[in-house]
């Protein structure tokens, strides 16, 4: 629930959004401010709340963000999504949420929203791939959706999927993994409160390509887990299958959690090449839970985090 | 024929050293981009894969002198030495930077080269193409002979393989790009299965 922390910040107390805009950003903003009089619709900004749960390291800027992402729907190199994305068209979107909730229903982005208050959540972001950003998403906790589903006490699963729209997605010609991508959490992952679903990122609605209209956010686990363009949630009573998962099962297990010590059979995960550092940068040790553990480690107790990787 | 021919005069008429020079502008331009801001925001990667890249287009542009030879009756072999030359500096300046800017631990390399296949692959390939290198001189050809020259460079026919392999691997799922090296890697050898002893034979 939004608005649960209290601190002594201020609003004056935040970075100006020109220090984190890049510079063809703001002069395309002036232009605008100089052509119509007002700043338009792309300067307004969401006016997410800040949260005690954000991380005080400073996020990578907005172009890094939105320039090096793994959204296979639009291709598989880092660059791809950012080229094709914008051939997704998120006007009317819908997202289905069935299985054992007492309100099975559709619901639109408005129903979604309606009622919400929108948070910031600065996470820090780690990829199975053994690199790592800072990212200050804007949305609000997956368990608040879920209270107004009314979850059924048979839940034990919550199964995601994303948008296929073959003639909108040109990554999905190609088979690399068995489309639409579908992920998962149990339970009480979903619930904890650093899970989130987000929809906008530097208090802007988010760019096609890091997953709008709405993703989820897991932040202790590997970033594949963090489903974007959500069309469909369903609460199971089994582990649903996940993608990468289904794809190389030796590789990508369902936790997925970051973990230092349980090595991908492909590369270590003791640390990360943090984006934005340049060639000469330093890798970082990779943390536990991805530094979270103080408010997930709990989940896991007596799980051995090496078999359930 | 014609074109072929003029091709082939061409190529008579023109030195092979510039070659090396040529080849070292791109992997100069690539550091340059990458200390520049040119490469994006995770420009080790880029650097280490384009080099890899470029490794195996220069190592098939290798196997395909050959048959370009016997099929199109295209007379390249001069330039060969210079690409497998160059196709080792490029996956040494590959290797390099896996093992300087990305990795960076030396504890991690070893444990890597053992643990990981896809990089125990690529190493076993790379170390295969240590002693192709150093006895790519008139030098060695001479003190070898020609016919244990030819039997240790056949060394190429499993290493370039195993190269296109490693870059199968390394990808995440199964992707087309690497897919189709390897296809074009197995068709070059598979024209080498034609039976020239034989045929050399019955013209003589």
């Amino acid at each position: 629930m939004a608005g649960r922390w209290k601190n002594d910040l201020n609003w004056s107390d935040t970075t100006p959004k020109a220090a984190w805009l890049n510079r063809r950003q703001i002069m395309a903003g002036i232009g605008a401010a100089a052509f119509g009089g007002i700043a338009g619709p792309a300067l307004a900004g969401l006016g997410a709340v800040k949260s005690d749960f954000s991380t005080v390291e400073e996020p990578n800027p907005l172009d890094h963000i939105t320039s090096y992402c793994n959204y296979y729907e639009f291709g598989t190199g880092k660059e791809d999504p950012a080229r094709n994305a914008h051939m997704l068209n998120t006007d009317g979107w819908q997202v289905e949420i069935d299985g054992l909730v007492d309100k099975p229903g559709t619901w639109t982005m408005d129903d979604i929203l309606a009622g919400t208050t929108l948070e910031e959540r600065i996470y820090r972001f780690r990829c199975v791939e053994a690199w790592s950003m800072v990212i200050p998403w804007v949305g609000f906790e997956l368990s608040d959706l879920l209270a107004r589903v009314g979850v059924q006490s048979g839940a034990k699963y919550v199964a995601f999927e994303t948008a296929l729209r073959p003639d909108e997605m040109p990554g999905v010609r190609s088979p690399v993994i068995d489309w639409p991508y579908v992920e998962g959490l149990r339970l009480d992952e979903a619930m904890n409160p650093l899970t989130i679903l987000a929809t906008g990122l530097y208090d802007e609605p988010i760019p096609n390509q890091n997953g709008a209209p709405i993703r989820l956010v897991v932040p202790w686990k590997y970033g594949f887990k963090s489903i974007k363009s959500i069309v469909r949630i369903s609460l199971t009573d089994k582990e649903p299958p996940t993608s990468w998962n289904k794809t190389n099962g030796r590789e990508y297990g369902f936790y997925s959690n970051v973990n230092p010590t349980v090595d991908h059979p492909r590369w270590s995960q003791a640390s990360e090449r943090v984006i934005g550092g340049g060639i000469l940068a330093k890798r970082k040790p990779t943390l536990l839970f991805n530094g979270y553990g103080e408010q997930v480690a709990d989940l896991y107790d007596g799980m051995d985090l090496a078999k359930f990787y | 024929m014609a074109l072929v021919d003029g091709i082939n005069g061409a190529v008579k008429r023109l030195p092979s050293w510039p070659l090396y020079l040529l080849g070292a502008v791109p992997v100069v331009w690539l550091f340059w981009q990458g200390l520049t801001g040119g490469l994006g925001v995770d420009p080790t990667k880029v650097i280490e894969h384009k080099l890899g890249l470029w490794g195996l287009w220069l190592l098939i542009a290798g196997l395909a002198i050959t048959p370009l030879q016997r099929f199109a009756g295209l007379r390249l072999i001069k330039f060969r030495r210079a690409i497998g030359l160059l196709a080792f500096f490029y996956i040494l300046t590959h290797l390099l930077v896996w093992l300087v800017l990305d990795v960076q631990i030396p504890a991690q390399i070893w444990a890597d080269i053992l643990k990981r296949p896809y990089i125990t692959i690529g190493m076993a390939a790379f170390l295969m193409m240590l002693p192709l290198a150093i006895t790519s001189n008139n030098w060695s050809l001479r003190k070898l002979g020609p016919v244990r020259w030819r039997g240790l460079h056949k060394l190429t026919y499993l290493l370039v393989p195993l190269g296109a392999v490693h870059f199968v691997m390394v990808v995440k799922g199964w992707q087309m790009e690497p897919l189709y090296y390897l296809a074009v890697v197995i068709a070059l050898l598979a024209l080498r299965l034609r039976p020239s002893r034989r045929r050399r034979a019955a013209a003589a």
